[in-house]
């Protein structure tokens, strides 16, 4: 069975399918970037000259916001990881399943804002 | 066999909470890309700590990866020859950059001071 990509958008789904989709997209975004992160770091077999060049472009604004993105992709991935894990391990605390997404979601905000806020004081100078 | 898939997924995911989570804190939040250069991660490969937590990290990520773009493929590609040729690509573009990532991580000696 296929699904279009507008049925995502119809289909009413509750919390777990939110996390389901948003496990997805960091997922694909985060193996993206290993791929970049594993070429980048080859340049280092070349010598200082074109590491710190590799590493030059990674200071460009644009990326720097994108590390905060990447940083939250992380980091989302990762606590929804662990309320898979509790969910498939203990299958009764499905009856607590909006519990657990509410608390994935709350201890993304708590640890995620003062990150990025923190990753994004280069932007005040 | 994807009962094992699944398992590896579990594992190789609580192992990389801490890796991964502590690589961002390290190099991401506590360091970045204003002082990473060159030297530091020379200094940082000279201990043999640091190439082990990148060679286990780098392993357990890229195949949690590999292994969840092979599910999005065999969800998403319904045309079998479109997924044949999916799945080859992503099997020998993840060889390759396993090989890579490893050759980098083991064999990096530093030059100059």
């Amino acid at each position: 069975m296929t699904i279009k990509p507008l049925e995502y958008l119809t289909y009413r789904g509750k919390a777990g399918m939110w996390a389901w989709i948003l496990h997805r997209l960091t997922g694909v975004g985060v193996l993206m970037f290993l791929l970049a992160h594993i070429l980048d770091t080859a340049a280092i077999g070349w010598g200082p000259a074109a590491y710190n060049r590799m590493i030059e472009l990674y200071r460009m604004p644009v990326f720097r916001v994108g590390e905060v993105a990447l940083a939250g992709a992380v980091l989302f991935h990762a606590l929804n990881g662990v309320r898979i894990i509790i969910l498939d391990f203990w299958p009764e605390t499905m009856t607590a399943e909006k519990k657990l997404f509410a608390g994935v979601v709350t201890l993304f905000a708590v640890v995620y804002l003062p990150m990025a806020i923190y990753m994004l004081r280069f932007l005040a100078h | 066999m994807e009962l094992y898939a699944w398992l590896f997924m579990r594992v190789s995911g609580i192992v990389l909470l801490f890796l991964a989570l502590g690589h961002l804190l390290i190099m991401h939040v506590i360091h970045n890309v204003e002082t990473i250069d060159y030297h530091f991660v020379a200094h940082r490969f000279m201990t043999p700590f640091w190439r082990t937590y990148d060679l286990v990290m780098l392993w357990l990520a890229l195949l949690h990866g590999l292994n969840g773009a092979r599910t999005l493929i065999e969800d998403y590609v319904g045309v079998r020859g479109w997924r044949v040729f999916s799945l080859a690509s992503l099997y020998i573009l993840g060889f390759i950059f396993l090989a890579l990532g490893s050759l980098v991580i083991l064999t990096f000696q530093p030059v100059g001071g």
